[in-house]
């Protein structure tokens, strides 16, 4: 089993979502966050004064999968977030050890 | 003539006596008209600080300190409101013998002798009490904004309580209570040097005194919600229709031209500090235009019953751009730190207005006339500069040692970890917003 976190642009969210649907990905989750990478920051002006900011906003999508679907996971997300500039994000594979569906105690693959 | 046509014509001319009975001033008596325009414009500048202004400020500072400045406007509105009907009022509006130049008396102390029927011109007593109120209210409030996310709340009630006694009474009572520059024909018609240029320099010695708020100007202190700027803003925006077509103490003509030229100032400072941010910075903003629009309210205050529109036109722009450079430039140049500008916008706005007040009240220029004693523009405008000098002078030396008394006897800053941690919490323990 593996981890899937990708870091993408906000509005890259449902193309990513809908992707994923396709290839049979059931459940994924989803948090805001704040980043850089080569990506510039803009500034913003408040009477004056002048602030830049370099923290962009990105979302998180995380989605544990087995070994088998990787590589179509991987495809699926790079395809549906990717815009050609920078700033499209990264994916990040982690190794995932053990998972549990809560309602009913099933483990492992049955629990993806 | 025929007896029908005789009586028709009786019959015409006792009505039209009748009718214009009520409009000829015998004594002053009750007029409802004036009464009623009265009570609106006192609940109209009660609504310019809670929640007008309080939304303004509130907006521009950070979420961990929202309602650090919405308390502080709430408790100032209540804090004054008790002050003004046991003491405040007879200092401001009473004669003060001996001293009357300077300071009124005690004649009407808890509100002694004002009842339900007396008068004052042609409008109740209390009415026109409380809506002097509603001034000492806002006047104290505009101070919050430049000691924001910083002061203690303990201190700034007893600085508020102090100030409303030794300064901001004293100077009512000048400007309208009888006092002395009543007696120059200074023309201050709802509060330019009263209101803002008191509480705009009061805002700078305050900012001066409690130092800048840490790691001011290096870390983004960016506002937090400008949407509650704007909603603040426009409130205050309408609101002073009450402000200054009320500041006339009557429903006339005066008051009409009054909320004429304050809406035609107020939109062209609004448009004034607009397009030179979209010069000065490449682009317009939001918090711009909400600013040059209080800018313009400001400065067309002490000239609302002296000028006409063409003159309210040139106050608006002169208001627009001045006060643009003086929160944008000038104090980032004198390196202070008035969080949300309250000596850039309403100490200068408050000059502004007060200086071309003495050049446009000139009936040449479309204005009302000079005041008092002067029949000039030079004599006005001198008049003027007194009004303004005198009360910068006061209120900057009394201003800063009630500050440093309070300071030295309680401290007027937080500590730096309930500056850190936001005062909504370390203060109040209180969260603005639980999302």
């Amino acid at each position: 089993m593996k981890m899937v976190t990708a870091i993408i642009k906000p509005f890259k969210l449902d193309d990513v979502r809908e992707a994923l649907s396709e290839i049979g990905v059931q459940g994924i989750t989803v948090t805001e966050v704040k980043g850089f990478g080569r990506q510039k920051g803009h500034t913003e002006l408040y009477r004056g004064a002048e602030y830049i900011v370099d923290f962009l906003p990105k979302v998180k999508v995380e989605a544990a999968v087995s070994e088998d679907v990787l590589e179509q996971v991987i495809e699926a997300i790079s395809k549906s977030a990717n815009t050609g500039k920078i700033g499209d994000g990264k994916i990040f594979v982690y190794g995932l050890e053990q998972t549990i569906r809560i309602r009913t105690g099933e483990t492992g693959k049955n629990a993806l | 003539m025929t007896i029908q046509k005789s009586q028709w014509a009786m019959k015409s001319l006792l009505i039209t006596v009748i009718s214009v009975l009520p409009s000829m001033a015998f004594a002053e008596e009750l007029s409802s008209g004036d009464t009623a325009w009265m009570l609106t414009a006192t609940a109209l500048v009660l609504f310019m600080t809670i929640p007008g202004l309080s939304l303004f400020y509130a907006g521009m500072v950070r979420s961990k300190n929202v309602l650090s400045v919405l308390m502080q406007c709430f408790a100032i509105t209540s804090l004054m409101t008790v002050l003004w009907v046991l003491y405040l009022y007879s200092l401001a509006f009473t004669d003060g013998g001996a001293m009357n130049a300077f300071i009124g008396g005690l004649d009407k102390v808890f509100l002694t002798g004002v009842g339900v029927d007396s008068l004052s011109g042609t409008i109740p007593e209390t009415v026109f009490m409380t809506f002097q109120m509603t001034f000492v209210i806002i006047t104290p409030a505009l101070i919050v904004g430049a000691f924001a996310e910083r002061m203690k709340f303990s201190a700034m009630l007893i600085f508020m309580t102090l100030w409303a006694t030794l300064v901001y009474a004293p100077v009512c009572h000048w400007v309208w209570g009888g006092g002395w520059l009543g007696d120059y024909g200074v023309l201050d018609f709802a509060g330019g040097t009263v209101v803002h240029i008191n509480a705009g320099v009061a805002g700078l010695v305050a900012a001066l005194m409690l130092g800048k708020r840490k790691g001011y100007p290096n870390v983004a202190m960016p506002p937090h919600n400008l949407t509650l700027t704007v909603v603040g803003a426009s409130m205050l925006w309408v609101g002073w229709f009450g402000f200054n077509a009320g500041s006339e103490l009557a429903a006339d003509g005066v008051a009409g031209m009054a909320m004429a030229v304050t809406q035609i100032a107020t939109a062209t400072a609004a448009l004034a500090w607009m397009f030179c941010e979209w010069a000065s910075h490449g682009k317009p903003s939001v918090l711009g235009i909400a600013s040059g629009a209080v800018g313009g309210l400001v400065a067309i205050t002490p000239a609302s019953g002296s000028v006409g529109p063409m003159g309210a036109l040139a106050i608006g722009a002169a208001a627009g751009i001045g006060c643009f450079f003086a929160a944008t430039k000038l104090k980032y140049v004198l390196d202070y730190d008035d969080s949300l500008d309250v000596f850039g916008v309403h100490a200068i706005g408050g000059i502004i207005g007060a200086i071309l007040t003495g050049v446009f009240a000139a009936t040449s220029l479309g204005g009302a006339g000079f005041g008092e004693g002067n029949s000039t523009m030079g004599s006005q405008v001198i008049a003027q500069l007194i009004g303004v000098a005198s009360t910068i002078a006061f209120t900057m030396v009394m201003s800063f040692i009630i500050l440093k008394v309070i300071d030295v006897i309680i401290g007027l800053r937080v500590n730096e970890e309930q500056e850190a941690k936001g005062l909504d919490i370390a203060l109040h323990e209180e969260r603005g917003y639980i999302i």
